[in-house]
This record gives C-alpha cells, sequence and structure tokens, in this order.
C-alpha cells in the first residue's frame, strides 16, 4: 500500500516528529511504499542541518536523511512554512527538498493513505 | 470505515471527548503519545471510552506506554495495545485515517 | 509538465475535508491551515471545511489585530467562495457550547448537529487537520 506522511511539528517541541518517523520506518519494513513526507508548519525544521542535538539524544533531522537516502523516500518541505521560519535550501539536510503545498495535496490523491503527525 | 488518532492527554485536551462525540459507530481509535493516558482503568475518563467500547474498536500504542512508565498498569478491557507495525497495519485496515490534534 | 497533466487527467476525484478545531493567534496552525486550504481549492477534488471546538473562533465577526500587531487573517475566509470551497460545515454543538451563532460568524456557513457531522466525516478520503 501507498503512504502519505504529513508532519507538522519540529524535531524538539512535541513527539510527532518521532511517531512519524517510527511509522514511517515501520510501513517501510512491512513492505509498504511511501509516496511522500511534506513537512509543515514547524514540521519544516526537522530539515535544518545546522541542529546540532546533544550527542545523547537522537538526532531527527539526520534519522529523516538516512532513512530518506536509504529508501529514495520524497522528503518535501513546504515553501510558505519554510521562508517564515527561515528554513533555506542552503541549510537543507541531504535528501530534504522545498517545494509547495500542492505536493502535500497530490500526496493526498494519490497516494491510498494520507497520515498525519502534529500537535 | 475511519481509523482516528489520538494525541493528546484526555486530562488537559478534549481531542478524546470530541473524537468520541463526532466518530461514526464501526470506527476505530488508537491513542498514540501523550493520548495513551486515556486508556486505563480507574480514572476519569475511562467510563467515556467504556461507553464506546461496543460499537468501536480502540487499540493504544504500547511504546508511548512503556516510554511513560505505565506498563504495568492495567488497561481498560477491551483496549488493544500495538506497536508501531500494528499502528501501520490498522492505517492500512480502515479506509481513512483522522488524527484529532 | 504542468498541473493538468500531473493531476487533473488522472480524473481521481477524492473528498477532502480540513478539521480546524483551534483558535487564531494563540497559534499558528489556523492561518497555515487556510493557506493549504487555499492552495488545495486549486485541484479539482471534492473539498469540505469543517470548523469544530475551538476552530470555530476562526470565524468570529470583528477581530482586531492591530494592538497585537499580528495579521488578521480572518477577511481571508471570504475567499473560499472565490475559490469555490462551498461546504464550509461548523458544529452546532461547539458553536453553542461558545456562545456563538452563525450570525456571529465572517462568513455564511452550514451549521450542523454533531449527528450529522459523523456521517459528513465519515464519508470522507482523505481528512487534513493542523
Amino acid at each position: 500500500m501507498k503512504f502519505g506522511i504529513l508532519v507538522n511539528e519540529g524535531p524538539f517541541t512535541h513527539q510527532a516528529s518521532d511517531t512519524a518517523y517510527q511509522f514511517t520506518k515501520a510501513a517501510l519494513e512491512k513492505g509498504h511504499e511511501i509516496h511522500r513526507v511534506f513537512f509543515y508548519h514547524d514540521g519544516v525544521n526537522n530539515a535544518n542541518k545546522l541542529s546540532e542535538p546533544q550527542s545523547d539524544d537522537r538526532n531527527l533531522v539526520r534519522l529523516w536523511s538516512d532513512l530518506g537516502k536509504e529508501h529514495d523516500l520524497d522528503l518535501v518541505v513546504c515553501v510558505a512554512a519554510a521562508l517564515r521560519r527561515g528554513i533555506k535550501d542552503e541549510i537543507l539536510a541531504e535528501g530534504f527538498h522545498i517545494s509547495g503545498l500542492g505536493q502535500l495535496i497530490e500526496s493526498g490523491i494519490q497516494a491510498d493513505r494520507l497520515v498525519v503527525f502534529g500537535d | 470505515m475511519m481509523l482516528h488518532t489520538i494525541n493528546k492527554s484526555p486530562f488537559e485536551r478534549n481531542a478524546l471527548q470530541s473524537c468520541l462525540r463526532l466518530a461514526k459507530k464501526g470506527h476505530a481509535v488508537l491513542l498514540i503519545e501523550d493520548g495513551v493516558y486515556g486508556a486505563f482503568q480507574g480514572t476519569a475518563v475511562a467510563a467515556q471510552i467504556a461507553e464506546r467500547m461496543a460499537d468501536m474498536k480502540f487499540y493504544v500504542l504500547q511504546p508511548d506506554i512503556d516510554a511513560r512508565g505505565l506498563g504495568e498498569s492495567p488497561l481498560i478491557d477491551g483496549i488493544t495495545p500495538v506497536d508501531y507495525g500494528g499502528f501501520v497495519d490498522l492505517v492500512a485496515e480502515y479506509e481513512a485515517t483522522q488524527a484529532w490534534l | 509538465m504542468h498541473e493538468e497533466d500531473e493531476f487533473g487527467e488522472s480524473g481521481v476525484v477524492k473528498r477532502f475535508m480540513y478539521v480546524n478545531r483551534k483558535a487564531p493567534y494563540g497559534t499558528i496552525y489556523a492561518l497555515e491551515c487556510l493557506e493549504m486550504i487555499l492552495i488545495a481549492a486549486a485541484f479539482d477534488q471534492d473539498v469540505s471545511v469543517v470548523f469544530a471546538d475551538d476552530g470555530v473562533y476562526q470565524l468570529k465577526k470583528g477581530q482586531d489585530t492591530k494592538a497585537v500587531n499580528m495579521k488578521n487573517f480572518s477577511p481571508t475566509y471570504r475567499a473560499l467562495d472565490d475559490y469555490d470551497v462551498e461546504k464550509i460545515y461548523v458544529e452546532k454543538e461547539s458553536l453553542e457550547a461558545r456562545g456563538l451563532s452563525a450570525d456571529d460568524l465572517v462568513i455564511p456557513v452550514e451549521v450542523v448537529a454533531a449527528a450529522d457531522l459523523v456521517e459528513i466525516m465519515a464519508a470522507q478520503d482523505v481528512v487534513l487537520s493542523s
């Protein structure tokens, strides 16, 4: 089955991105396809490669980036939400790219399920 | 049929109450993150879930229970614990998912 | 490839519902959800918008944000009609619990009882909330 994933929160204030990551990983392990992971609201902060968590904390930016690399995931950061939060191309972690909200709607149309993670 | 996810403590926010008011018979509810605080016997909200137990299915995300130190606390009768793989299975099983953020 | 080729010709029309349950200004969700709905309206999908719980406060008439120095986006809800978003539902119980009625809202809406909203929500293919 093909899943679309929407992540509405960043890596540190809320658990939403952690849950989305664990869900996405479990879906891939079960042989499902991830159509796209779309980052909206503060979720755009998941793409910030300047983020430096403490050494004993998980690094969600890197985890998303690595999962994206391993499974060739489409990690899309919303341009409108990103710009107002200072997330630009030059600070995007590997695998993320910036695009419009239309990519989220498209995922809703093309995926079999759209799953929302937020606050 | 729809899967409803709830990630808010029912003692702080009304996501669980609103979901129970607006979810249809035959739908399922999955409690995740702080939503898992609503899954246990002997709380002030247990009766609200028990009331819908006959016409809806209830699930709770075990990793979030364990993280919160509630692994030994008895769940409301009829609530099924699932792991992340079980979460995926539920999303696949139900035709749509609604997150009560 | 322009949008028509990518999405229109697939002929897929799904029922998309946007559920607003949060008040404006205290958090950004209401504003960014409205931005999402306006983009979504450009796609040929069956769009519904629901306001329930504190989401009904998004539509309250008379918002004046000068002193808080934030953008008053309540007039933008009027654009929904221009974008052919016509299915706009407000839950009756949520309105009444907050001492409001349809006359207090910036746009005409369909006020629906929870029992009817249950059916409308259950019929959706994609539910977006923020």
